[in-house]
């Protein structure tokens, strides 16, 4: 059938609302009586919790309730953690702080009040008193000897040790004819969703229900955990997820706060709000990235890459969130990048540190080793004096290679690689820029090339390989009037789906795309669904979507058949919303018609049930890999230090594409975000673990002047996954661009003998780092 | 980012200003467009029983000529100054200035005269006012008087201005025909302020020789200051660049430069002497 809306770019029917200010966040909910929480935080990074003095509190104007952790920490379960490593260690993360803090902004006690002024100015009158402990804040001294312990029941900060090998990693290394070595930090960075996070909770004591709102990735995840935590029957748990004003992994958890509120509104008999200072979202919501590691590469003089070493340090913070020891496994998985390299060791420890959990921040795992992967690519180019492009094609796997296994046990379901590469370096003119690079640095000029190849894996995922489930569910319910009602059970929240997975259904149906309504996010109206993360919708949640109206189309083109007089469906045509028989065109049904016909029920076939709806469960049979390959052009001023943009060009390949627009606005909001780690983020704590990054006017991240011109590109290689061929973009951008830029200015540095420099590249590093060359 | 309680005023007049301000004396705060004292508030920094709101003192908004000076009330929001043609004609440094603070939003709430007595050391507009020679008229109930503006800054966040004074009023000088300016900057990443911001005023004769040279650094040190090393460098010298360039290695001369999160105290003074040379290039070439 022909596609009307499908690969074209449809403006996101998300917009309207959007842009004219008439969505729905958290603090926009408003329910009757009314109360508001505010969180009494600690203010050291470690410390013995002594006295909690909260008389002064309680009697302060419009104070309802006060709560420390001794009051909860029967009533309410642990802050869980999902994923399971080999000797895990999972300390007991209380929703507030008991006996000792762990971090500067535990939550030690909450306040409740009539108003959020009179909540906030009981927080000034409860009296904590600390013993306060050494903080150890740096990972590397957490796992040394004779730091100080974080959770002394285990005697060490060790979290986990996480070991992935293939091949034969120690041949590799005798063979090799140079080995190249790089230690590289990958910063711990904050991910600064524009809404901070926020709850609003509700319990109806007639119904024996609690409702949640919550500002959430997750929602039906975070039913289940919470029902856990409360001791309530997970069906007497509604999670909604109102509009959500971004999240980037952060809101993919299950935080204290909101078990904390769904208790306070239970305890309490009154709706409670809770919504988050900005301080306290850069304080208390999860970190990202957070890696040291070294690396090594055993390489041929021609350039091949034999194998790969890395031993990495995870931060972890002080306690584990949903998926914080997951992240570095993925980096892991995809340490051999798009190369074919056969040989492969991985080592992770995790550490404990007295600073905020790390988790999942936009491609979780993978930018970090997509970044180690391309600068070592550009170290051994550099080291071999060879063309950095060159050395990639050499080791790229050739497109009849798919699928293709990879040292880390992976199967690459389909890929093009040389072509995504070939591609960028036409559109950027890389050989002339070459030659331009060599004139200006005559003139003392700094130009920089930098090159990014990268896979990442996506559609997340089979559910084998994840703690909860990897599969995605929809439901297409074709209402009376002919318009359809699409329940899916990711959750988007700023990616657009509501229109992309309408233009699927549009053009499956016949119908307009504003015939469709896509609703996501309330577990009261939504069938259980797995969330949104892990570039996940469109190819587990959209593949749902598509397969729930293939069976529509089914029981709809049986009923047309009936309804027509047809014995055969196979004789029934169904084009551009309208059913007939194939030799017989004249005599028409509309899909209107048949909707109706489904709901009056006056003649259905023999054992068909009436409505006009379907489920469809989708369980993929691997992730996609979705591949390209950036390249960034700067100019580094020698005398400041400064980084200036001249070109970026990224060619992506998410295999099919469903709305260019969309596709673009990911690969924009990723390079943007990966642009802030390669040159101006960094979470900062000091000695004490204090955040000294803990406002926007101090930890900076990209605006818009910031970020040059994107010349976006693509090219499509489609999935054998899914009956869609889509990969997923929602994170490309972030992983792809981080090592593009660096791999650039560290280009540009080339001629002073400059090989490597950690992120973030502020101009007075790279100032220094001239002047020491 | 919830303040505490305070008790808000919405004076119309300077008089009316001064009398709740002498009523109220420390435990007020003077509120003009908030952009500085506001954010103080939302953390508690500044939790001020009684604020005093100018933003309806209308007798403080204008910018207007008298004779050969400028005149520039105090409730002037740095918008106006950015789009002023009396002042891009008659004084180009300041509305030049105004336009690379903050963003926006900021400029259309933000006023001058909030942002002189708040004095925060990477702000933008001392440099020029340093530069400019300007003065601040202050009055309380006790009556009025001026200040020059190298005696107006005291220390970070700390101005001159006594308890119970209102700044109404900013003067610069019209500047004399062969004169060219320039304010450069470079960003704090996160806030936009100065790391670095550097006024010059320059005036040159038709054989090249400097006449005047007034430069104002901000960013740099604890409070905004003249560069007199480098004025004296470039007075009575023809200028051309290796002149411009070894009079700004005097830049951070004789102070101590600030150090934080964002840069280092050796930085900022490199900055201040890079950026002192490039604004000079951009003034001459501007006379
Ligand atoms: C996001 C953001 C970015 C910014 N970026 C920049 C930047 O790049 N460069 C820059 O220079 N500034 C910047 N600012 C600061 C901005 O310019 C402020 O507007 C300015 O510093 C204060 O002016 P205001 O009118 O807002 O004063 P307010 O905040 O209202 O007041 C500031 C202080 O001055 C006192 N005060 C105000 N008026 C008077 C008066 N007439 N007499 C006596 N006392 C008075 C107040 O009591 C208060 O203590 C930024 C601010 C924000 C929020």
């Amino acid at each position: 059938m022909a596609k009307k809306f499908v690969g074209e770019r449809v403006p996101r029917v998300e917009d309207q609302r959007l842009i004219t200010g008439r969505s729905q966040y958290v603090d926009d909910i408003v329910r009757p009586r009314m109360v508001y929480a505010a969180i009494v935080r600690s203010i050291y990074a470690h410390a013995r919790l002594k006295e909690i003095n909260v008389e002064a509190a309680r009697r302060a104007p419009g104070v309802i309730a006060v709560f420390t952790g001794e009051d909860v920490r029967e009533a309410i379960g642990p802050v869980p953690v999902a994923s399971q490593l080999p000797d895990l260690k999972i300390p007991r993360h209380p929703v507030l702080a008991v006996e000792k803090v762990r971090y500067v902004g535990e939550p030690v006690a909450v306040v409740v009040a009539e108003d959020r002024y009179q909540a906030r100015d009981a927080v000034d009158l409860i009296e904590v008193e600390y013993e306060p402990l050494e903080a150890v804040v740096d990972p590397e001294r957490a796992i040394a000897e004779g730091a100080p312990i974080l959770h002394e029941e285990f005697g060490t900060n060790v979290a986990f040790v996480w070991q992935l090998s293939g091949g034969d990693i120690e041949r590799a290394f005798r063979e090799a004819e140079v080995v190249v070595s790089q230690r590289m930090v990958n910063q711990r960075v904050i991910p600064v969703a524009m809404e901070p996070r926020g709850v609003v909770a509700e319990y109806h004591p007639g119904e024996g229900q609690l409702t949640v709102w919550t500002s959430t990735q997750i929602p039906h995840l975070l039913r289940t955990q919470l029902a856990a935590m409360l001791g309530l029957a997970e069906n007497r748990v509604r999670v909604i997820a109102p509009e959500v004003g971004g999240g980037f992994g952060s809101k993919l958890n299950v935080y204290a706060e909101e078990a904390l509120v769904g208790y306070l509104a239970m305890r309490l008999g009154r709706p409670v709000k809770w919504i988050e200072t900005r301080r306290e979202n850069f304080l208390s919501t999860i970190h990202g990235r957070g890696q040291i590691a070294e690396v090594e590469a055993a390489v041929k003089r021609d350039g091949t890459v034999l194998g790969l070493r890395y031993k990495i340090i995870q931060d972890v913070g002080a306690y584990h969130q949903l998926l914080t020891p997951a992240i570095p496994t993925l980096t892991g998985l995809m340490a051999t990048g798009p190369y074919k390299i056969p040989n492969l060791h991985v080592q992770v420890i995790g550490a404990f540190t007295n600073k905020m959990a790390t988790d999942a921040y936009r491609g979780a795992g993978r930018p970090e080793a997509t970044y180690m992967l391309e600068r070592m690519m550009d170290r051994i180019a550099r080291e071999l004096g060879l063309d950095p492009a060159e050395v990639r094609m050499r080791n790229f796997p050739q497109p009849d290679e798919f699928p293709f296994p990879t040292a880390s046990g992976l199967a690459y379901d389909s890929g093009n690689y040389p072509q995504a590469l070939r591609r960028a370096l036409e559109l950027v003119g890389y050989e002339q820029l070459r030659q331009e690079q060599q004139v200006l640095r005559q003139q003392g000029r700094y130009l920089g090339i930098g090159i990014s190849t990268y896979v990442e894996i996506c559609a997340i995922g089979p559910s084998p390989a994840l703690p909860f489930g990897g599969w995605e569910s929809a439901t297409v319910r074709v209402e009376p009037t002919g318009k359809v009602t699409v329940l899916s059970g990711a959750s988007p929240h700023g990616q657009g789906q509501e229109t992309s997975f309408a233009q699927i259904v549009a053009d499956e149906l016949g119908v307009g795309l504003s015939d469709v309504r896509v609703i996501h996010g309330d577990t009261a109206i939504v069938q259980y669904g797995i969330g949104t993360f892990g570039s996940r919708a469109t190819a587990v949640g959209g593949t749902a979507v598509y397969g729930a109206v293939q069976k529509v189309k089914e029981k709809a083109t049986r009923l047309a058949a009936h309804l027509l007089g047809e014995e055969n469906v196979a004789n029934v045509a169904f084009e551009a919303g309208q059913f007939f028989v194939k030799d017989r065109p004249e005599r028409r049904l509309t899909f209107q018609d048949v909707a109706l016909a489904a709901y009056l029920a006056k003649s259905l076939p023999p054992g068909m049930e009436p409505g006009l709806e379907a489920s469809y469960f989708f369980e993929p049979s691997n992730f996609t890999f979705p591949f390209g390959a950036h390249i960034a052009v700067v100019e580094v001023d020698p005398e400041t230090g400064d980084v200036h943009f001249r070109r970026y060009v990224a060619v992506d390949d998410c295999g099919r594409v469903i709305n260019p627009m969309l596709v673009d606005g990911q690969v924009h909001g990723g390079i943007v975000q990966a642009l802030g780690q390669a040159l101006l983020e960094e979470a900062v704590y000091d000695e004490n673990g204090q955040l000294l990054t803990g406002e926007l006017t101090d930890y900076a991240i990209p605006k818009a002047t910031d970020v040059p011109w994107l010349e976006t590109d693509r090219t499509e290689t489609p999935s054998p996954v899914n009956p869609l061929g889509v990969k997923g973009v929602g994170e490309a951008g972030t992983i792809a661009a981080t090592p593009a830029i660096v791999n650039a200015v560290v280009d540009a540095l080339a001629p002073l003998g400059i090989r490597h420099l950690d992120m973030p590249l502020r101009p007075e590093k790279i100032w220094r780092a001239i002047r020491g060359a | 980012m919830i303040p505490a309680a305070f008790e808000y005023f919405r004076p119309t007049s300077v008089k009316e200003a001064l009398a709740l301000l002498d009523h109220y004396k420390d435990e007020a705060k003077l509120l003009a467009g908030g952009h500085s004292l506001i954010p103080l508030m939302k953390l508690r920094l500044a939790q001020p029983r009684y604020v005093i709101d100018l933003g309806r003192v209308r007798e403080l908004e204008y910018i207007r000529e008298s004779g050969d000076q400028l005149l520039i009330g105090a409730m002037t929001r740095h918008v106006a100054i950015e789009t002023s043609d009396l002042l891009r004609q008659r004084c180009p440094l300041l509305a030049e200035t105004a336009s690379v603070i903050g963003d926006a939003q900021v400029r259309n709430m933000g006023t001058i005269g909030g942002s002189l007595v708040h004095a925060d050391p990477a702000a933008d507009y001392p440099a020029a006012i340093l530069a400019l020679e300007a003065e601040m008229r202050v009055v309380s109930s006790q009556g009025e008087r001026w200040i020059r503006a190298e005696d107006f800054f005291v220390d970070m966040l700390t101005t001159s201005l006594q308890p119970g004074e209102l700044l109404v009023e900013i003067k610069v000088p019209v500047l004399p025909p062969r004169t060219g300016t320039a304010y450069v900057k470079v960003a704090q990443k996160a806030s936009g302020f100065a790391l670095c911001g550097v006024a010059v005023v320059l005036t040159i004769d038709q054989n090249g020789v400097c006449q005047h040279a007034a430069v104002g650094i901000t960013g740099v040190a604890p409070k905004a200051y003249r560069a007199r090393a480098v004025e004296h460098a470039l007075r009575g010298q023809k200028l051309d660049a290796s002149v411009t360039a070894a009079a700004s290695a005097k830049a951070a001369e004789g102070i101590d430069p600030l150090e934080d999160l964002h840069a280092s105290a050796e930085y900022r003074a490199h900055l201040a002497r890079v950026w002192c040379r490039r604004a000079l290039e951009q003034a001459r070439a501007r006379v």
